[in-house]
């Protein structure tokens, strides 16, 4: 299959079943997007795929044929940290981090349609993830942060 | 477990009427964690997310939703129903709404379906397509049981319609977030001034999506009796009758979401929520 990943074409052989996640992860080197409840349920796989945030342990591999998808790798690094990278680190919204890349993909998102948004706003904009160190009051607080850097 | 990309819409139904084994993918976010937790393993897979008719709507005095709109589309450009708009924006979570699509909520026809009360309560039509032709079954026909409908294996879901209703419609859900859950029980409410005409439907609450044709008989009295063009107020007896109407018409189970006690209560309490943010409507 041919992906379009980060800017990059991409080609990958592919299992039947597997999901648009398993790809990234062991087919493709990016293991930013992380893999846990693969039901949809933690967003820690979240990516955009041709512009629209979605889990990609839900996107079926062989069905993503020519799509565009962009992953928390594109977003930034450690040289050059994102806006909602550099917020997180600014406000302590990282405890353990492995839900923090499908925080950041969901925020960047959330940033990019509505770049002031309420606090209502932002908890529903992040319900699809899930943090388990229960660090959601900084992570809140890193996404109004994001919010001031960027406008 | 060949996959098939459909592009155009007699492509797909040509699949599907030479392999009746095969299995429709929409959003993939049911299909997807049956195959990701190893409980289905289909003969063969069919998306049909790119066919450009199933992605297109129409306004108008009467609507027409193309069955892989997803949510997340749906509530950027409007659905031509507000309650329909209103079940979207409980679907899950952003990215669950960026994948589902209304057409795959009517394919995997849950009785916990979050469009699927109000497809009922706008007396919507299910436009199901084959290579043979196309049949368009009212929803109250369309859903037959929990995850069974009446597509046949050769065809497929291309749209829903309805007549606009105008603003008096609304869509209830009851869960314990407000985002991620399957409703533990769930009510649509429909008066379409214009047609005199009372729709009620209830979600996760029987084996299927359940109308309240007593309810919406007590409904439409009132809305005679008020002037189906003014406000209606509800005295808290005709609250109370309503929501024992509504109770009445469930046939909900126990199960790990909820009692079947505490659903019948909670449909009474949101019928009188639903009632009471429509009269003003």
């Amino acid at each position: 299959m041919r992906l379009v990943v980060n800017g990059t074409p991409r080609e990958a052989d592919v299992r039947e079943h597997e999901s648009l996640l398993t790809v990234l992860r062991e087919r493709l080197g990016l293991p930013g997007s992380k893999n846990a409840c693969e039901q949809g349920e933690c967003g820690s796989c979240s990516v955009l795929v041709d512009g629209e945030l979605v889990c990609s342990c839900l996107v079926l591999a062989a069905a993503a044929d020519g799509r565009r998808v962009e992953t928390v790798e594109a977003l930034g690094s450690a040289e050059r940290p994102h806006p909602v990278q550099r917020a997180f680190v600014e406000a302590g919204a990282v405890q353990c981090g492995f839900c923090t890349p499908g925080f950041v993909v969901a925020a960047a998102a959330l940033l990019r349609e509505n770049p002031e948004p309420t606090d209502a706003e932002i908890r529903e904009a992040l319900a699809g993830n899930i943090c388990r160190c229960t660090g959601y009051g900084t992570i809140l607080d890193a996404v109004r942060r994001a919010a001031r850097i960027t406008t | 477990m060949p996959v098939l990309i459909a592009r155009r819409l007699d492509e797909a139904l040509d699949e599907l009427a030479a392999h009746p084994d095969t299995t429709v993918l929409a959003g993939g976010t049911d299909l997807m964690v049956e195959l990701n937790f190893g409980r289905a393993r289909p003969a063969r897979v069919l998306a049909v997310d790119r066919i450009d008719e199933l992605r297109q709507s129409a306004g108008g005095s009467r609507v027409r939703l193309g069955a892989a709109v997803t949510y997340a589309r749906l509530l950027r450009d409007g659905a031509g129903s507000r309650a329909l708009e209103e079940a979207a924006r409980t679907v899950g979570s952003p990215q669950i709404r960026g994948a589902g699509t209304v057409g795959g909520n009517l394919g995997t026809c849950s009785p916990a379906g979050d469009t699927l009360p109000v497809l009922a309560a706008l007396d919507a039509v299910v436009v199901l397509r084959s290579a043979r032709g196309e049949r368009r079954v009212p929803f109250a026909e369309f859903m037959t049981g929990p995850k069974r409908s009446v597509r046949r294996s050769d065809e497929l879901i291309v749209a829903a319609e309805w007549d606009d209703a105008g603003p008096a419609q609304t869509f209830v859900k009851v869960g314990t977030r407000n985002a991620m859950v399957i409703a533990v029980a769930s009510l649509a409410m429909v008066i379409d001034r214009a047609r005199r005409r009372v729709g009620i439907a209830l979600g996760s609450c029987g084996p299927t999506i359940l109308r309240a044709p007593d309810a919406e008989r007590f409904v439409r009295v009132l809305c005679d009796e008020a002037g189906w063009d003014r406000p209606l107020r509800l005295s808290e007896a005709e609250r109370t009758e309503l929501g024992r109407l509504v109770s009445a018409a469930a046939r909900p189970i126990d199960d790990v979401r909820g009692t079947s006690a505490y659903r019948r209560h909670v449909l009474g309490v949101i019928a009188g929520r639903a009632l009471a943010r429509l009269g003003a409507a």
